[in-house]
């Protein structure tokens, strides 16, 4: 098949619809190998879209490539917690082998080598994705043996079957893992109530988003039910926002891979709320693999007659349909996502309007997280008042908990609301704890005499991301790595988190090479008090968090890093004085700043 | 008829018609408020954040916020001022802005803001991005130098121009770019002419013509005879 065939077959599955713009690029991707400028071009050509529209969505993604990244791409998870597994070693080692530089191609075009945001494997890291399929707990036996495979060109589909194993990881079970239900019995219980019934059990159920914000779902359905659809196609959708890319998150990939039914169902129960055909789930590209399993998942529905028209034999259609993402955190924003959804970059949208009335499409779209649509069916099937027995009296129903870092279990940990973050760290085995970041980088870091405060809406609201740091670790490094990973997400839209981010980025490493002083920890604080409030969107505000909590609450891991109490430049000016020292052949004590002085002399 | 609502900015009273943005109805009563994305010919962009001010204590982009009957918004208060700075010098860092090399100095909104703001100096390091410059257009020369994503030349040539030549593209610091909508990526491959509407919208200095060079000289050009924000006013 030609280069072209190839592409006409990708378009016409996508019946050359642009909106569809992200599947057809992967796709045509998953099998050329990158998405080379003639490519792109009939690509915009078959969709009658500008050309240069198309290439700012191929170039947005961090997993589309316009140049060639070689027919092995190794990309390796580089959240802090898969840094304290080792995985920077493993990867100079795994360079060192390939004879490679991270981030370049090899002469022969054969493999490329490069880290890339947290994968969501925090509990078996160090992890990578090599071609975008995940391979969990990498060792240096295993590095070697997988630069063997790239180096005899051994297909990635022929390597060991056990490196790709997933694990759930669960560790403890509450109303939502315990479940119990078969597939269908929520939805029928949903489909007899009715949609108005429905929607009144969840508002009184006080069921609020999972993913961390904790807006009301019943009020999100209740606003994107009452408004009206637009134009001459109007309709209402429901999306699944699986786009789990806040570091040290990874309870949806477990939903997805062994709770798929009730997240279905969660989402067909929205449907029937809001008034929707259709629902959309948007995973991340991370969990590339999960695909094919959730697609034979949505077959069975549709067997069943869970799923298409005349659903359980009621005159509800509704039916589910997967958009794979591309390596854009960004995308979890409920706005990027829908921008996403069709087609477009990742840019957070000017709101108002607010997806509800003015979502995918043009139309009125609830966006709600995997766990929330899970938990939906728990209301559906046992009732508002049997829900509102779980958990807190502002925070109904339980909370699963993604743990990683520095305890002997990490893994899935579901809790009814109201459990101390002390407690939590008992269960998973964390012993000598410095501190703990919860709900990612985005979130806050919490230290010691914090741990008695409790996961719920009323103290901290969370999407359940637990990172466990003992106090052998530096808190100024978790920092960096933090500063690193929005620097790379920034979407570039707005101007304080564009440069923002950089800047952070650069002062926290000019402080890592130990040439930082009190004046760039001043400038940390002025970029903080900027990006919060200027920003676009909650990437920029929340960027600095991480920055401001460990300083204000780890201040000593940047104090013992920096030079001098007054200004210090990025660069070191003796270094710079060093070729003057040679062209003109003196060491003497004139020769050096007094500062640098060799062997203790006095100027 | 309704009686004319108003709204306060920085104590002054502003009328505007319902659906006005703060910006377009202090722009209309000849208040500025500084910004750079933002033309009154298009909708708001809200990227650029220069237009930030404070409603009822709570920060917000004016361009993009709907005016409200008896709303408080603070524009050229001490503290937002040097947020603006500090955004100013954000976008001088992360291109190559040479003023006095470019053919645009005195037409510069981006030169003629940081004088409003009285920016000193670009206070962060400099990032010299390598950005390329695209002669291949016979009669436009693209100097991505000087880019601040501001999107004004991507909206006039789709609005105005019915072409689409421009998109915003790539993503972060280093790879947020303009593409141009040829395969080549070069202006020359594609249909743009100097009449468009989008070779003239340009703030800073992208977009230029050629063989055009320093007709009006230094000194008195647009900026040179009024500030900025006097310039709001005079519209009026």
């Amino acid at each position: 098949m030609s280069d072209t065939d190839t592409i006409d077959a990708v378009l016409d599955r996508h019946r050359r619809d642009g909106t569809r713009l992200m599947q057809i690029l992967r796709e045509t991707q998953e099998q050329l190998g990158w998405l080379a400028p003639a490519t792109l071009t009939r690509i915009a050509e078959a969709v009658a879209w500008p050309r240069a529209k198309v290439e700012g969505t191929a170039d947005f993604y961090s997993f589309f490539h316009t140049r060639p990244l070689g027919r092995y791409r190794v990309l390796w998870s580089d959240n802090i917690t898969d840094r304290m597994l080792g995985n920077i070693d493993l990867m100079d080692a795994m360079c060192k082998k390939l004879w490679l530089e991270p981030g370049r191609v090899s002469e022969d075009g054969l493999v490329s080598v490069d880290t890339t945001s947290c994968t969501g494997m925090c509990d078996q890291g160090p992890a990578l994705l090599v071609n975008y399929r995940a391979i969990t707990r990498l060792t240096p036996a295993r590095v070697g043996e997988m630069v063997g495979l790239i180096r005899s060109e051994t297909p990635v589909a022929d390597w060991p079957a056990e490196w790709f194993a997933v694990e759930d990881n669960i560790r403890r079970k509450d109303i939502l893992l315990g479940h119990g239900l078969v597939p269908g019995e929520a939805l029928a219980a949903a489909l007899e109530r009715g949609p108005e019934k429905m929607l009144a059990e969840i508002k009184a159920a006080g069921l609020r988003g999972r993913g961390g914000a904790g807006f009301g779902t019943g009020l999100k359905w209740k606003a994107c039910r009452n408004a009206p659809g637009q134009g001459d196609n109007p309709a209402h959708y429901v999306v699944c926002n699986a786009d789990e890319g806040e570091p040290g998150t990874f309870k949806d990939r477990v939903l997805l891979s062994s709770y798929a039914d009730l997240v279905f169902e969660g989402i067909s129960i929205a449907g029937l709320v809001v008034g929707a055909r259709k629902g959309l789930l948007y995973l991340r590209g991370e969990y590339r693999y999960l695909l094919e399993g959730l697609e034979s998942a949505l077959a069975a529905r549709r067997q069943a007659g869970l799923l298409g028209a005349n659903i359980l034999g009621t005159a509800f259609d509704f039916d589910i349909e997967i958009h794979l993402g591309a390596g854009a955190y960004i995308c979890g924003e409920e706005s990027a996502l829908i921008e996403s959804l069709e087609g477009k970059p990742g840019r957070p949208r000017i709101r108002p309007p607010f997806p509800v009335t003015q979502g995918y499409l043009g139309q009125p779209t609830t966006v709600n997280n995997v766990e929330t649509l899970a938990a939906s069916c728990l209301i559906a099937s046992h009732g508002s008042a049997w829900y509102l027995a779980h958990g807190t009296g502002k925070s109904a129903g339980s909370k699963i908990l993604s743990i990683s870092g520095d305890c002997e279990r990490p893994g899935i940990y579901e809790y009814p609301y109201g459990v101390t973050v002390r407690q939590v760290l008992a269960d998973c085995g964390a012993t000598q704890c410095q501190a703990v970041q919860v709900s990612g980088p985005s979130g806050i870091c919490l230290a010691e005499e914090e741990f008695g405060r409790r996961i719920a809406f009323e103290d901290i609201p969370t999407a359940g991301a637990l990172m466990v740091f003992d106090e052998s670790r530096d808190m100024f490094e978790v920092a960096r790595n933090f500063a690193h990973f929005f620097a790379h997400e920034s979407c570039g839209f707005c101007t304080p988190c564009r440069v923002g981010t950089t800047l952070v980025r650069n002062l926290m490493d000019k402080i890592a090479r130990q040439h930082g002083s009190p004046y760039d920890i001043n400038e940390l604080f002025k970029l903080h008090r900027l990006m919060q409030g200027a920003s676009h969107c909650g990437l920029g505000n929340s960027a600095c968090n991480p920055v401001f909590d460990t300083l204000n609450k780890f201040r000593p891991a940047y104090e013992r890093r920096l030079m001098s109490l007054d200004y210090e430049p990025a660069f070191d000016l003796d270094a710079a004085l060093s070729q003057a020292r040679q062209m003109t052949g003196r060491d003497d004590v004139g020769a050096h700043l007094s500062t640098h002085l060799p062997n203790g002399a006095e100027a | 008829m309704n009686e004319t609502q108003t709204f306060q900015l920085d104590g002054e009273d502003i009328p505007f018609a319902p659906g006005q943005s703060i910006m377009q109805a202090a722009t209309a009563h000849g208040a500025y408020i500084p910004h750079l994305c933002w033309h009154p010919d298009f909708a708001a962009h809200g990227s650029c954040k220069l237009c930030t001010v404070k409603v009822n204590g709570r920060f917000g982009s004016s361009c993009t916020m709907a005016a409200q009957a008896g709303m408080s918004v603070e524009n050229r208060t001490a503290e937002l001022d040097d947020k603006r700075r500090t955004l100013l010098q954000m976008l001088f860092v992360e291109g190559n802005h040479f003023c006095p090399s470019c053919e645009k100095s005195g037409n510069c909104a981006l030169q003629a803001t940081a004088y409003e703001l009285k920016m000193m100096s670009p206070h962060f390091d400099m990032f010299y991005p390598d950005r390329p410059v695209d002669a291949s257009h016979p009669d436009v020369l693209l100097d991505f130098n000087r880019c601040i994503m501001c999107s004004l030349c991507v909206t006039a040539s789709a609005e105005v121009d019915g072409k689409n030549i421009f998109y915003m593209g790539g993503r972060g610091l280093l790879g947020r770019r303009v593409h141009v909508s040829s395969e080549s990526g070069r202006l020359g491959d594609t249909n743009f002419a100097l009449s468009d509407r989008a070779a003239s919208i340009c703030p800073v200095g992208v977009i230029l013509p050629k063989r055009r060079g320093f007709a009006v000289p230094i000194g008195e050009r647009k900026y040179d005879k009024a500030p900025i924000s006097a310039q709001v006013k005079e519209r009026v």
